[in-house]
């Protein structure tokens, strides 16, 4: 057991236990935060695992932007502020997937790697990802940048419903004046 | 470096995501066993990327980078739905979603324009 080893430890006792409360607290704004402490101690575990700049734009993206968000869709949907006692489904088969997943995947990888060692390599800089990215990884790059901006236009027009149904709705309406107008003539 | 405790990690982490996604009734707490979910994956990378000695270097990082990317977009989205649904049925549970349209499909419709004609 080196450091480092002591390190993902610890950072993986806290981000397992920070997410098993996400998913077992009764209250709405709570899980937010504890959302929060689990991507935290996974940007630790990135930081440990010499990808430093994951883990930066982990805390960027993640616990700024993303906890954020869902920290105003908890508050514009009205949610309760104490405990709720409706946020839960009964669970056994949740409880039996989930775990089977989880238990599963961990024989599987434990049973791959038992207890050996790995150096770990080179940090993953800014410098060194960019590189990669702009060399070898191109076009994923593109595409990806292709559908952020189609996401972005599509939360635009989910989120206003003035725009995608203008045309339809003045239709409607017109065809409700000609169909109203012989009713009222008749 | 133990590979395997991170690998562990990663693996208990996605099986609390599937959890989540599968008990949870608040659209927005699924969301976030989602993102959980996504995590996982993305420490499964960076591990990987330390383990495998793949022929470019850095590439489970470059990808852990594109999933991030594509789990802001996800939420993006997911957020901008679950929000519309909010305004449509006053609620954000998701098992009262009706998986089947009802028969008058107009008759479903008739909230969104009301509503948004009372906004203006």
């Amino acid at each position: 057991m080196t450091g480092a080893d002591v390190l993902l430890l610890a950072l993986g006792a806290v981000a397992v236990g920070a997410g098993v409360l996400v998913v077992t607290t009764k209250h709405l704004v709570r899980a937010g935060l504890y959302l929060v402490v689990c991507l935290g101690a996974l940007a630790g575990d990135f930081l440990v695992l010499s990808a430093e700049l994951v883990a930066w734009v982990q805390v960027l993206i993640y616990v700024g932007a993303v906890v954020v968000l869902l920290l105003f869709a908890v508050m514009l949907t009205r949610a309760p502020i104490g405990a709720s006692d409706d946020l839960d489904r009964p669970g056994w088969p949740a409880a039996l997937i989930g775990g089977g997943a989880g238990l599963g995947l961990t024989a599987l990888l434990v049973d791959a790697y038992r207890w050996s060692t790995v150096t770990l390599p080179s940090a993953g800089t800014a410098e060194r990802l960019g590189e990669q990215i702009f060399q070898s990884w191109v076009l994923p790059f593109e595409v990806l940048s292709v559908l952020l901006l189609s996401a972005l236009v599509g939360a635009i027009v989910l989120s206003r419903p003035d725009i995608g149904r203008a045309a339809p709705q003045r239709d409607g309406a017109a065809g409700d004046l000609v169909d109203s107008e012989p009713g009222g003539r008749r | 470096m133990r590979p395997v405790i991170p690998y562990v990690t990663a693996a208990l982490l996605f099986g609390l995501g599937v959890y989540g996604v599968l008990r949870r009734r608040n659209a927005v707490l699924v969301l976030m066993s989602v993102e959980l979910m996504l995590n996982a994956v993305n420490l499964i990378l960076v591990t990987a990327d330390t383990t495998a000695r793949a022929v470019l270097p850095h590439s489970g990082q470059v990808f852990a980078l594109f999933v991030i990317v594509l789990a802001a977009a996800e939420i993006g989205v997911g957020l901008a739905i679950v929000l519309q649904l909010y305004r449509l049925r006053a609620t954000v549970a998701v098992d009262d979603v009706p998986l089947t349209e009802s028969p008058d499909p107009v008759d479903g419709r008739e909230p969104a324009v009301a509503d948004s004609e009372a906004g203006r």
